[in-house]
């Protein structure tokens, strides 16, 4: 086990060294530098700045030097916990993200627990009873779902929440605990608020589980050792949970890892939509404005998140299941 | 034998009953064409999903003829027009030619609400093959035959209603569909070939050039992709013309599009070159190339075809996330998301609901991409027992 999880956190490495890459070079994409784009606001705000300030500007972020320093430096910073400057919100990133970043995990994680709690039981139960109505209407529904892009189910939600419920725009806490610190209160009315939020992001996650889980349970309920456990007297409930689903449930915890990106993503896009208080509109602003250390520190923290999340999840299932863990399954 | 499995069996034994009649035939004298036809044929939901594409196709190839209007006129007093009504009865009750009132806008004097009324003192028809805006046809011919629409332009058909400079939403949304429909082919086939040649090369050499490309792979598609699409997107210098923003648009869609092909791709070759009968044929002496003609290709492109149905929606959806949040495509040019970017504010929806209709086209059509991807794969094996 220990030699498993040695071996998949040095594979993760090189990942996060490419992903620090990309990042750095959605930095560097942007025609003319981000230095240019801030000395023009300031200018054209009023501010009268030398060619001097210019330099020692640009001595300050080390754009004078080659492409890796440059590199060099952004990453060592970044590692140590200092991502720069914003350059719109003239603020400390590290101040800006810190809890967007946590808000953006919790309604991304609190999706993925309920694609599972949702479709684990409807997946097994269209199995146990295939090609009746209830199968039926659950499949077609998977069907719809699975193609359904969630940006556009939230704002269709919206509409209708606008129209027929009189609620108003998302937003992730009411008003009255909108900055109060952290109680129990305020977590509870957090929960509240995603569980709309979580249930749009899951929508092709619960779809596409629903179809994995029913398939691999069909699969497995022909086999002879369900029947064995049928003539030795269990009760068909038992004997279905018992051994078939534990089978069934292996492809699906498996894919967490391929879950998490998309979560991720689709939360970033549902959030704007949405309007909530997570990463995805302070991304968007940032990669509007050319806040470029902002945006990357976003891109390179969500991406980040994402691998370690897989790394989890894959070392969970290795603890669980003795053929990962020896390399039996690929 | 399980009552699962006399079920199953049932199904199979009822399959083939099926499919001889419908053929004709015995089921093993078919060729493999026939049955992959059939079994396609058989899929009610795949057979509706290609009908609606190629009617959404149709509508992108002909767009200048089949929209009423110039999607860029702006009808002055007409901002926010609700959709037109049609009616097909007259005011006594009799069935008529299809027709519609000139909607009026009246502001209530003390809430300065505004509603809308019907006009009925005069009825306008719906004419077909009416003359109207010129346009030239895919650039060429210029024309002003239009497939409907309605000839006094002081009393404008908003099928679909109209948008906040009172142009005709209808005519946006069909003109819409010639980039937002073309742009997953296009991105498709970048990837395709992007995927090709890697996971060509993956599998064919193996070894550490198999390594990298199976680790670069891995490394694109942990990153979310929305936030590294946002991230490439912004990096589209903003004075670019709007064709080569669509051409970077689609270069964006493909930098992670590629990986899942050129995954099933080596996958395939891999699994295929140990094959019995590719085995058989090399040793009877065939050579390479006759092998991937002919044995190696036929079992291969009717996966890669369902793997290219299924990724088009993906990259259909990508460009109208990215453009709503106008971060693709951009005013002037018409794409479902950039009709769509006028919705994002939810008081402007609960005010004009339909300004939401655009993304019913996109719901349609990826729907019936799923569809008919979905045929095509139960139907590229027609062997298998599934019902």
């Amino acid at each position: 086990m220990r030699t498993f999880i040695l071996k998949r956190i040095l594979q993760a490495i090189p990942i996060l060294f490419g992903i620090s890459i990309i990042a750095f070079a959605i930095i560097q994409l942007p025609p003319g530098d981000y230095l240019t784009t801030y000395v023009n606001n300031l200018r054209s705000q009023g501010d009268v700045i030398g060619d001097e300030q210019v330099k020692a500007l640009e001595e300050q972020y080390g754009l004078n030097q080659p492409l890796p320093a440059q590199y060099w430096k952004w990453i060592s910073n970044f590692v140590r916990g200092e991502m720069g400057q914003s350059f719109y919100w003239n603020k400390p990133v590290n101040t800006l993200i810190g809890e967007r970043i946590a808000l953006s995990m919790a309604v991304s994680l609190f999706a993925l627990i309920l694609t599972y709690s949702i479709a684990i039981p409807i997946g097994l139960i269209s199995a146990t009873r295939q090609y009746t109505l209830t199968d039926n209407v659950f499949t077609v529904l998977a069907f719809i779902g699975v193609g359904l892009p969630s940006f556009l189910v939230a704002l269709v939600l919206m509409y209708f929440g606008n129209r027929y419920l009189g609620l108003s725009a998302g937003g992730l806490f009411s008003i009255e605990y909108l900055d109060a610190p952290w109680s129990l209160a305020r977590a509870w009315d957090l929960l509240k608020h995603m569980v709309l939020p979580a249930l749009i992001i899951g929508i092709s996650g619960t779809a596409g589980t629903i179809r994995v889980m029913r398939a691999t349970t069909l699969d497995e309920l022909s086999r002879p050792y369900v029947e064995a456990a049928r003539a030795r007297g269990l009760r068909e409930t038992l004997a279905v949970l018992r051994y078939p689903v534990r089978v069934a449930l292996n492809p699906i915890m498996s894919t967490i890892g391929w879950q998490l990106p998309a979560l991720v993503s689709g939360e970033v896009l549902v959030s704007m939509v949405l309007g909530l208080p997570t990463c995805g509109p302070l991304l968007y602003t940032a990669l509007i404005t050319q806040d470029m250390f902002l945006a990357a520190s976003f891109i390179m923290i969500l991406s980040a998140l994402t691998v370690i999340g897989t790394l989890l999840s894959d070392i969970l299932l290795a603890w669980i299941d003795p053929r990962i863990r020896f390399g039996g399954i690929q | 034998m399980t009552t699962q499995e006399m079920q199953q069996a049932e199904v199979k034994v009822e399959a083939e009953a099926k499919v001889e009649e419908l053929s004709g035939r015995s089921i093993r004298l078919l060729t493999h064409r026939q049955l992959v036809l059939l079994r396609f044929r058989k899929n009610r939901l795949a057979l509706v999903g290609i009908a609606i594409l190629v009617v959404f196709y149709l509508m992108a190839i002909f767009c200048e003829f089949i929209a009423p209007y110039d999607p860029n006129r702006r009808f002055q007093g007409n901002v926010h027009i609700p959709p037109t009504r049609l009616h097909m009865r007259t005011a006594e009750g009799a069935l008529t030619a299809p027709f519609y009132y000139k909607v009026e806008r009246k502001t209530d004097p003390k809430t300065f609400e505004r509603t809308y009324g019907e006009d009925t003192s005069r009825r306008y028809p719906v004419k077909l093959f009416v003359s109207g805006d010129k346009y030239a046809q895919w650039g060429l011919i210029p024309l002003d035959i239009h497939l409907f629409g309605a000839d006094d332009p002081t009393a404008p058909l908003f099928l679909f209603g109209a948008d906040a400079m009172g142009r005709d939403l209808l005519s946006r949304i069909v003109y819409g569909s010639r980039i937002s429909l073309s742009i997953g082919l296009v991105g498709v086939f970048t990837s395709l070939l992007i995927g090709l040649i890697l996971g060509g090369v993956s599998g064919y050499y193996g070894g550490m050039v198999d390594n990298i490309v199976q680790r670069i792979i891995e490394l694109i598609r942990s990153i979310p992709t929305i936030p590294l699409w946002m991230g490439l997107a912004a990096a589209l210098p903003p004075n670019w013309p709007q064709l080569r923003v669509y051409l970077g648009i689609t270069i964006i869609l493909s930098f992670v599009g590629w990986t899942t092909l050129a995954r099933v791709i080596r996958g395939k070759f891999l699994a295929l070159r140990e094959e019995d009968y590719v085995l058989a044929a090399l040793q009877a002496g065939a050579r390479p190339a006759f092998v991937i003609r002919e044995h190696l290709l036929p079992s291969f492109m009717s996966y890669i075809l369902v793997h290219l149905t299924l990724a088009i929606p993906g990259m259909i959806i990508g460009e109208t996330g990215l453009s709503f949040l106008g971060l693709g495509l951009v005013a002037p040019t018409i794409s479902w998301g950039v009709l769509l970017k006028d919705a994002q504010k939810v008081q402007e929806v609960a005010l004009h609901p339909w300004i939401l209709l655009p993304a019913i086209f996109v719901l349609v059509t990826v729907m019936a991409f799923n569809f008919f991807g979905d045929g095509l794969r139960d139907a590229a094996d027609p062997y298998s027992q599934r019902t």
